[in-house]
């Protein structure tokens, strides 16, 4: 027995289970997306804090253009598909994703059955723009946008069938 | 290609308990074993690993036929992760120094036990964030 390794052991185990739990807690939990985040810019060698506001139209280091490019909002343009009347169900997907499968079946039925909702698809691996402006870490990244493309709940992980249609009721209320 | 979901909890569990031996004897003989069944996964395929193929010859015929398949792309993504974690270990181990061995091994075995206990997809969290970082390290 190599003592150290006995209590890595140990910690390894007690660590990964309480990561677990909670991982498994969010996995597909709709919330409302986070407020922009201060960002961390240098300006004159110093690292300092630039705070910023939710200004309609502010423009996002990323994009090219400097209007239409706020954070929560995306057009048609920016998924590469018409929006949905009322609501639009993006979801950032890859290869390497086993739950993507399922999560594009759910949301499909669920776009099939409420009028008005799109489901979208995007590749994230071509798309690294659009994962980079939304801080999409993991997939399948669930969007649930309003008629006018603006981003009002967001789920990481497999989402269930009615946490997606409450989602979409709180984009068209 | 297709793949057994239960396979690969199946695998995850036997990749815990094998990496929980090697942690807990300090053996990299052990470790070496797991380094080489994460290899041959890579290499062919994970129906075709060792763990693989014991699933489907000794488990499967007990469970019956599979209820759903999943794409054979992201397990065996997260098998080259576990390579790259045993390798390192190995290092640790064989050349030292030893800290190296336990705590690539420990990282390993983190998320074999999350794939086992919980169905945790590692290629799903931690692929595309990999990318991310590639992608700003070469533009940057």
């Amino acid at each position: 027995m190599d003592l150290p390794g006995v209590v890595v052991l140990a910690t390894t185990l007690l660590l990964a289970t309480v990561a677990g739990l909670v991982w498994r807690r969010g996995l597909g939990r709709f919330r409302a997306p986070a407020p922009p985040r201060g960002r961390a810019v240098p300006t004159g060698g110093r690292w300092t804090v630039h705070r910023r506001e939710s200004t309609p139209g502010e423009g996002e280091d990323m994009a090219g253009s400097d209007e239409d490019t706020a954070v929560g909002v995306l057009t048609a343009e920016d998924i590469g598909a018409a929006l949905g009347e009322r609501a639009t169900l993006v979801q950032f997907s890859t290869a390497f994703c086993q739950p993507c499968r399922a999560t594009r079946r759910i949301l499909g039925e669920v776009a099939d059955m409420v009028g008005g909702v799109a489901h979208v698809e995007v590749d994230a691996e071509s798309r690294l723009d659009l994962v980079r402006r939304l801080d999409i870490l993991r997939t399948p990244t669930v969007l649930v946008l309003d008629a006018s493309g603006r981003v009002v709940r967001r789920a990481g992980g497999q989402p269930r069938k009615p946490d997606v249609i409450a989602a979409i009721g709180a984009a068209v209320s | 290609m297709q793949v057994d979901p239960r396979g690969q909890r199946f695998a995850a569990a036997l990749t815990t308990l094998v990496l929980a031996t090697a942690l807990a004897t300090g053996n990299p003989w052990v470790l070496g074993f797991q380094a080489l069944v994460f290899a041959v996964a890579v290499a062919m395929g994970v129906r075709r690993s060792p763990y693989g193929l014991l699933f489907a010859f000794v488990v499967r015929p007990r469970l019956g036929p599979a209820a759903s398949s999943e794409d054979a792309r992201p397990p065996r993504f997260a098998q080259g992760v576990g390579l790259a974690f045993a390798a390192l270990g190995l290092v640790g181990y064989l050349a030292g120094p030893e800290w190296l061995g336990i705590a690539a091994t420990a990282l390993a075995l983190f998320a074999a036990f999350l794939s086992a206990a919980f169905g945790y997809c590692a290629g799903c969290e931690t692929y595309l964030l990999g990318r991310r970082l590639l992608a700003s390290g070469r533009t940057a």
